[in-house]
This record gives structure tokens, C-alpha cells and sequence, in this order.
């Protein structure tokens, strides 16, 4: 373990999602991530921009491609102190979605609030 | 000719690239992350809605309930079917052009 984490430096982090949930595998490995990065007490932000987007629409229902529906796993976030859920406006309005298409509380920001928030980061992983 | 459409019409051309190339009369299928471009209310759908007047349209019924899309809200003139519909349309049109 490094001389920061043993220090407890908490740094702020952000996981950037920007595909869709099932076409590629990106959507559920940064999920996976996030889970993990829990554990370190970092302070965690997710982004979700572009077709990132798409993961938190609401309904999803897999049984008909045999693949793992993941929705759900957002919603538990909560119980894992990750809160900071950020959603780009103009990619919700591009794809004809709303808030209220999400399957968690979010918060909306326009591109340019995106922009500065993901500049304020001290770690960004992006997928 | 049934030309089939698996990428999102957002984070590739394919979509659009297929649009182009696509000759009046034959089929397109949309799949997996191309179903996006058939929910109405999306930028992408206004493109089909314009392809609707020259081609057959269908998107795979299962991939827009895995994203939640719901298949009663589809492009009009987008006929939403199944896998076995799948391999019917191509045994029907013969030779698949797939934009990957």
C-alpha cells in the first residue's frame, strides 16, 4: 500500500460512463469498479454521458438475451456510500430520455457543468 | 438484400453509413445497440422514419426489452420481431449485409 492511502489522503474520483449496457462488456466493468472502489473510502463521482447514459433507463428486462441484467446494481450504490450520480442533460435530450426515465435519483447538469466537474477530479476512469 | 445493424447509432456510423447504402426496397434489421436509433423520440429515429418509406424495417423484439425500450413505442412502419423471425427474414432475403 502506498504512503497516500496509509495517510488516508482521500482523493476525488470519478468513474466516466459513456456506452450502452449490453452491446460491450464497458457498462458492467465500471460498475464493477465503482463496487470496488467502496472499499477504499475514496470520494467517488459517476458521470454518465453520451450512451452512458442508456445504462440507468428504467425497465430493463434481459430474460429475452440471456444476459445479466446489471440495472438494479445502480440502485444498490447507495448502501456503498456513492451517491454522487451526475447525468448529462444534452445526452438525455439526444436520446429522447428524461429524469424520469432513470432508474435512480440523479444529478442533471448541462455539458459545460459536466465539463467542470470532470476538471475537478484528481483521478478520472473513463470507459 | 437484408442489411442488419448491431452498433448504436450514436457511438458509430454504421447506422447512417447503411442508410446510404442501403438500395430502395431492401430490408434492414436492427439489433443489439441498433435498436436505440428505432426508440421514437431519439434524433436517430427521425432518420429511420425517413428510411421507412423506402425499405422494410425490423428491430429484434428482445434486445429493446433488455434496454428497456418498449417495443409498443417504435418508429411507425418499424415492425418489431423475434429471433425465429430473425432467421426467417434471412432465409428469406438471401444475402446479409451486416454493418458492424
Amino acid at each position: 500500500m502506498d504512503e497516500e492511502m496509509e495517510s488516508g489522503v482521500v482523493k476525488k474520483f470519478m468513474f466516466v460512463n459513456r456506452k450502452a449496457p449490453y452491446g460491450t462488456i464497458y457498462a458492467l466493468e465500471v460498475l464493477e469498479m465503482v463496487l470496488i472502489s467502496a472499499a477504499f473510502d475514496q470520494d467517488v463521482h459517476l458521470a454518465f454521458v453520451d450512451d452512458g447514459v442508456y445504462e440507468l433507463k428504467k425497465g430493463q428486462d434481459t430474460a429475452g438475451i440471456g444476459m445479466k441484467n446489471f440495472s438494479n446494481t445502480y440502485r444498490a450504490l447507495e448502501g456503498y456510500d456513492i451517491e454522487k450520480l451526475y447525468v448529462e442533460k444534452e445526452s438525455l435530450e439526444e436520446r429522447g430520455l428524461t429524469e424520469a426515465d432513470l432508474v435512480v435519483p440523479v444529478e442533471v447538469v448541462s455539458r459545460a457543468g459536466m465539463a467542470e466537474l470532470m476538471d475537478g477530479m484528481d483521478v478520472v476512469l473513463s470507459a | 438484400m437484408i442489411h442488419t445493424v448491431n452498433k448504436s447509432p450514436y457511438e458509430r456510423n454504421a447506422f447512417d453509413s447503411c442508410l446510404k447504402h442501403a438500395v430502395k426496397g431492401s430490408a434492414i434489421l436492427l439489433y443489439e445497440d441498433g435498436v436505440y436509433a428505432a426508440v421514437k423520440g431519439c434524433t436517430a429515429a427521425a432518420r429511420l422514419a425517413d428510411a421507412v418509406a423506402d425499405h422494410p424495417v425490423f428491430v429484434l423484439g428482445p434486445d429493446l426489452k433488455a434496454r428497456g425500450m418498449d417495443p409498443a413505442n417504435v418508429v411507425d412502419g418499424v415492425r418489431v420481431v423475434d429471433y425465429g423471425d430473425f432467421v426467417d427474414l434471412v432465409v428469406e432475403h438471401g444475402t446479409v449485409q451486416a454493418w458492424l
